[in-house]
């Protein structure tokens, strides 16, 4: 996100006061690589999950979960007259989601009743089976790769050295700042601009150590092998339909993160951003002329 | 020259938009690469590996009946056309067997009447379909483990086929577990449901339940269990009917 910045290892001499235009070291290789695994990896394992999805477009609370039983979240297709349109339900509640969800039509005009269309899939046409190929086998990518990044980052002190959130943060009023800040679109400069700020801090340790783990957890939960050796994963989220549902509420939680993640890059300078996530390198935006 | 800089900008466009789109559809042709999918498909045997490894014998979670689900859907095949069929159907399928074959020292034809007087297991266990949905359920039925002694598999057994009287999308329709799922204790041939014989929709007379997997390794209407050292030239090849029609995972246990 944006107007990140700790320098991989202590800046050289001729950087120890860094100031606004300095190019200084900003992303260790640890963090660029498995930032780019990561961005492959999210982006198939969400579009192959979304095809998933539409094997059974409904999600339950509980244990058990089918066509009898109630759903909270339902996405279908229904018909007045000549009249076909396609549904979003949650909680009972339905709109109408034409064209995007529940009835939709393919580059050739041809009408689909699929919850999600076919530009958000892997693969475009239907097919629970190639999608669970492609889902699972990246499933151990991300998990692995979670997992060695969370150790590295230990190790090399990436978590308590650049996402640890102190106390002085914490505070309420210095948060709120940083949500004006934020709100006027005024982001860190020079030197500032070398740290997460405290908001940045928040929704990275949100990915890392909520959404990410809760992810493969509830898609553990999912699978009846795991059940029958590790029956806790299930039931601490109170059964397989409600993991189902976590799981589909995370993946929605990591796309809004993506969204907004993307704003900042762009409103910090995507050129100076993607730089800084390729080669490490990060020019400080030059603090505002008094 | 603001009229250069505008055409200038609508041909990047233009060309951004056309990259995009070829980009996009470069990446689906990708995903449906039999090369890629059968790459990427061989993770199927690192998820049997290390299921198996971290499962060992450990049994599916079993539930009490007031955990049980109201209806429990049925799925696949609901009705069987195959008039054999229909004739034992009609008669309650007193004069019905199963055939126990294949590479076994003692061949067996089971009417079900012999298959009810055996050590019976009752198990409530959810059923997970691999689409997303579950059912739970209460299954009675002997263990197949028992059947197995009785038949006494040769030493070069290595699968079960589960044959079925139905026919798919006018396919036969069959599975196929391993010798490791097939001695577990949790593993029988059901000819009850919620206390009840099963319903033709649930597989009557008998249907495999094979609890640590998903559901369409549990086969319906099983007619014959056939032993066998390998599952090539059995049907397709793929040890069952989703796994021949469509690339679904033999090992069925995520």
């Amino acid at each position: 996100m944006s107007d990140i910045a700790p320098p991989a290892e202590p800046p050289p001499a001729q950087e120890a006061h860094p100031q606004g235009g300095d190019l200084v070291k900003r992303h260790r290789l640890s963090t660029r690589l498995w930032h780019w695994t990561n961005a492959v990896t999210l982006l198939i394992m969400l579009m192959s999950g979304l095809m998933i999805f539409n094997a059974h477009a409904r999600l339950y609370w509980g244990e058990y979960g089918a066509n009898f039983d109630t759903p909270w979240l339902k996405i279908g297709s229904a018909r007045i007259g000549t009249y076909e349109y396609g549904y979003l339900q949650v909680a009972g509640h339905r709109t109408e989601t034409t064209g995007l969800l529940g009835y939709w039509q393919d580059p050739d005009g041809t009408p689909h009743r699929r919850a999600f269309p076919y530009w958000a899939t892997i693969p475009s046409a239907y097919s629970l089976a190639d999608a669970r190929t492609w889902h699972l086998a990246f499933a151990w990518v991300l998990s692995l790769g979670l997992t060695a990044y969370l150790i590295w980052s230990l190790v090399n002190r990436h978590i308590q050295r650049d996402i640890h959130i102190t106390r002085r943060e914490w505070r309420l009023r210095h948060v709120w700042h940083e949500v004006k800040d934020h709100a006027r679109l005024r982001l860190p400069t020079g030197a500032a601009a070398l740290r997460y700020n405290t908001l940045q801090k928040i929704a990275y340790a949100i990915v890392l150590f909520g959404l990410l783990p809760l992810m493969i957890l509830t898609g553990l939960a999912l699978s009846p092998s795991t059940d029958a050796w590790a029956p806790l994963v299930t039931e601490v989220f109170g059964g397989r339909q409600t993991a189902r549902s976590i799981h589909f509420l995370c993946a929605f939680a990591l796309v809004g993160f993506f969204i907004v993640h993307i704003a900042m890059v762009l409103l910090a300078g995507p050129f100076n951003e993607l730089r800084s996530m390729v080669t490490g390198w990060y020019r400080l935006p030059k603090e505002p002329e008094r | 020259m603001s009229k250069l800089i505008l055409s200038r900008r609508r041909l990047i466009q233009a060309g951004a938009v056309g990259a995009g789109g070829l980009l996009l559809s470069g990446c689906d042709r990708l995903t449906r690469k039999p090369e890629v999918l059968d790459f990427l498909g061989q993770a199927e045997d690192l998820h049997r590996v290390t299921q198996r490894g971290l499962a060992g014998d450990a049994l599916a979670r079993e539930f009490s009946e007031s955990q049980m689900s109201p209806t429990f859907r049925a799925n696949g095949s609901l009705a069987v056309a195959d008039p054999v069929y229909r004739a034992h159907f009609a008669q309650g399928f007193s004069q019905w067997a199963l055939r126990v074959d294949g590479l076994v020292a003692h061949p067996l034809m089971l009417p079900l009447s012999a298959l009810k007087a055996m050590p019976q297991r009752t198990q409530i266990t959810r059923h997970d379909c691999v689409e997303g949905w579950s059912a739970i359920g209460k299954w009675t039925g002997p263990r197949l483990a028992a059947l197995l002694d009785l038949a006494r598999l040769r030493p070069e057994a290595r699968y079960l086929v589960f044959h079925c009287a139905d026919l798919y999308g006018g396919r036969p329709y069959y599975e196929s577990i391993d010798l490791v799922e097939a001695f577990h204790p949790q593993t029988i041939l059901a000819w009850a449901m919620n206390g009840q014989p099963l319903e033709e929709q649930h597989g009557a007379p008998l249907r495999l339940r094979v609890e640590r997997q998903l559901g369409y390794k549990h086969a319906k209407f099983v007619t014959r269990i056939e032993a066998v050292a390998s599952l090539a030239g059995i049907y397709g090849g793929k040890g069952g009917y989703w796994e021949d029609n469509g690339r679904y995972a033999w090992y069925a246990g995520i």
